[in-house]
């Protein structure tokens, strides 16, 4: 796989359009690791000249500056700042929500300012420019159903870009009940993720993805690796993995190109 | 003698808004309690907020059923204190309907203030079924004790008298009219009170004392509900309008740099600093700021207008994951135990001339439970009608247990411990971050 680094692209005296953030679940974590793939396919095949920073990525901070801890948010951001600025980053596309809304919004106090991209948007501006194109192949007709990431969604009003995604393949976009502004959270939100919830009567994915069933999809779509694992623990809490496939946007369009 | 009803209305109306005034001016001093917040930006888009979400209520359609009836009593409300103005010069000259002159307009004005207080009425009146009967379980959370549940009762009861009597009046004014009475001039149209009139006693004696009595009580419970809009949780229909004005306008997934900490990490961060150096400004006696908050008077003065325009609708709580899902959270009660909080320092201002240490903070009633079981999903500020921000103030909660309390849950702890060392939430090797590529 053709991963570049922005480190060895300087070192050919080499710009990068784009810098792809992987983020550390689509770094380490498997489920995520397989969309961090998907996406860089989707990159290679519209010929995107795009660069990682592998080993000099660090957390964006993101969950310590909603668990409370502004400090090492700051530690990290300013790191990172220092090294994108060092790269002289102009436009950084992510597929983690959290990532994003931390990279968009919080690190310009801190001396970085970026154009920062949603993976679903940038891949919609490849198609939208023609530099990718895709047909539903498989997915074509299928029960499709979008979760919002509530960092994508609520947090900065994206809810557009990854439904466009899915009608250009020409799947049966379903709507749960509660969506796009209203859509209700996974549970993982927060700095969640890395917690037990507290103490209650009822898991918050399991909320969520009754939601999703009631609309009966063959597969729920998501943008954010976290909203992934919630939804994907949630189908096996109802037992339906045999059913109900969860598969983040980029997978889709993927695995629509066979790549 | 004949001037003794004026001078009576004279007092009340003094006494009536002079009270109200002084509570007023309480609220603007605790408000102002909080720490400041420059939010003098964008003033048209902050004007543009405030005509779309508190007068024209467009957040509050987004539940029809609730929304259409609310817009119905905001606007009876509005507008039929148009005629309120009527009522003073009317109470302090001894005139009657002094503003008769404007004839086919005044009839269609009092004839629309009738229609509009029938509907406000009915509103009321569904509001109160869909709370005591249908009892909508918003209205029926925990944090709805008996006081809050009382107060908002009230405040129906309020609107069903005064506009109960508003039509009385003018029934027992329509019979005195068609009799020819002294004084009650022919003026106005009455399409809903004078099916009432056939119902009232028909000598003019009895009639007198109807509409005066009306009028009288009318007029006093205009007065008391004026006043008891500082004692409940009902004073959204002032502080909606600053409140939506002075709102966040940055994304809702934007959380606040701490510029305090800024200054600390830039420092620790600068190869060039020297560690032991004095501080430049040195001021002995201020108190190093605290990080985060753990009483309402370290909250910005934003949050706690949010806290007093808080009309306790429980829309954020309904819409709240954690809350569905049976934690101890809601964004509600977040709102109430502030402005309880922060009530609770100003009478000891009141008391004490300032503030004396009671030993008591705002984390004495937000339990650590209720923190740490939010998302962060903005559903609670997405849903509120007049853009309060319970969010934010978790937010300051967490960076108080957390800076100045290291008081994290332990898994919490862990994933910062691996944000430190490895640069991400989980035990894994930064050295290994492009592994995914050859696997």
């Amino acid at each position: 796989m053709k991963v570049p680094t922005m480190a060895e692209m300087v070192a050919e005296g080499k710009t990068p359009e784009v810098l792809f953030w992987v983020g550390c679940a689509g770094s380490y974590d498997d489920r995520a690791k397989k969309i961090t793939k998907a996406f860089v396919k989707l990159l290679n095949k519209a010929n995107v000249d795009f660069a990682v920073l592998g080993t000099e990525e660090s957390c964006t901070g993101d969950p310590a500056k909603r668990a409370g801890n502004e400090f090492l948010f700051q530690m990290q951001a300013m790191t990172n700042i220092e090294v994108l600025n060092s790269y002289e980053v102009k436009k950084i596309v992510t597929a983690c929500p959290h990532c994003f809304n931390t990279l968009k919004n919080e690190y310009p106090d801190l001396g970085g300012n970026y154009q920062v991209l949603h993976h679903t948007e940038f891949l919609k501006t490849l198609l939208d420019e023609g530099r990718l194109t895709v047909e539903g192949g498989s997915f074509k007709g299928q029960r499709i159903t979008f979760h919002d990431p509530c960092y994508l969604g609520r947090a900065n009003d994206i809810y557009e870009a990854p439904r466009d995604l899915l009608r250009k393949l020409e799947v049966e976009l379903i709507e749960m009940k509660r969506c796009k502004s209203e859509g209700l959270c996974c549970g993982a939100g927060g700095a969640q993720m890395f917690k037990d919830s507290e103490k209650g009567d009822k898991e918050i994915f399991v909320e969520r993805t009754e939601d999703a069933m009631e609309v009966n999809p063959s597969i729920i779509a998501t943008g954010c690796p976290f909203c992934n694992t919630m939804i994907t623990d949630g189908v096996k809490n109802k037992e339906k993995e045999g059913e109900i496939k969860v598969l983040d946007i980029a997978e889709i369009i993927a695995s629509a190109e066979d790549l | 003698m004949h001037f003794i009803p004026n001078i009576l209305f004279a007092i009340l109306l003094v006494v009536g808004v002079g009270f109200f005034v002084k509570n007023v001016k309480k609220i603007i001093r605790n408000i102002k309690l909080g720490k400041d917040l420059d939010r003098s930006d964008n003033s048209s888009e902050r004007w543009k907020n405030m005509i779309n979400i508190a007068l024209g209520q467009s957040k509050m359609v987004r539940r029809p059923v609730s929304g259409i009836l609310h817009i119905i009593v905001y606007a009876g409300f509005i507008i039929i204190n148009i005629e309120v103005i009527e009522i003073i010069i009317d109470g302090l000259l001894g005139t009657h309907r002094v503003f008769a002159f404007a004839g086919g307009l005044y009839d269609f004005l009092i004839g629309s203030f009738e229609i509009l207080a029938f509907l406000v009425l009915i509103s009321v009146v569904i509001f109160w079924i869909r709370r005591m009967i249908l009892k909508i379980p918003r209205f029926w959370n925990k944090e709805m004790t008996s006081w809050p549940k009382n107060d908002a009762l009230n405040i129906l009861y309020f609107e069903m008298v005064l506009m109960s009597l508003f039509l009385i009046m003018n029934a027992a004014d329509f019979n005195l009219q068609q009799l020819g009475a002294d004084h009650y001039i022919e003026a106005g149209s009455f399409p809903i009170s004078k099916y009432i009139a056939g119902w009232l006693p028909q000598s003019e004696g009895a009639l007198i004392f109807i509409e005066r009595s009306a009028w009288w009580i009318h007029v006093i419970g205009i007065f008391i509900f004026l006043n008891y809009l500082y004692y409940s949780k009902h004073l959204h229909i002032l502080l909606a309008f600053p409140n939506t004005y002075y709102a966040n306008l940055k994304p809702k997934g934007e959380l606040d740099n701490l510029q305090s900490v800024t200054n600390e990490v830039k420092m620790m961060l600068d190869p060039n600093a020297d560690p032991f150096a004095a501080p430049a400004e040195t001021d002995n006696d201020a108190e190093p700021e605290k990080f985060g908050a753990s009483d309402a008077t370290d909250l910005t003065w934003v949050q706690l207008m949010n806290a007093y325009t808080c009309t306790e609708c429980g829309r954020c709580t309904s819409v709240c994951p954690a809350n569905q899902t049976g934690k101890e959270l809601s964004p509600r009660a977040i709102m109430m135990k502030t402005r309880d909080r922060i009530e609770e320092i100003g009478r000891n201002i009141d008391k004490n001339g300032s503030f004396i240490e009671d030993n008591k903070t705002l984390l004495d009633t937000i339990s650590n439970e209720e923190i740490w079981a939010c998302t962060s999903c903005n559903a609670c500020v997405d849903a509120c009608p007049v853009n309060i921000d319970p969010l934010s103030i978790i937010i300051d909660l967490r960076r108080y247990l957390v800076m100045e309390k290291s008081d994290a849950p332990q898994e919490l702890n862990m994933t910062m411990t691996n944000i430190e060392n490895n640069g991400a939430p989980w035990q894994y090797n930064q050295m290994d971050r492009l592994n995914w590529k050859d696997e």
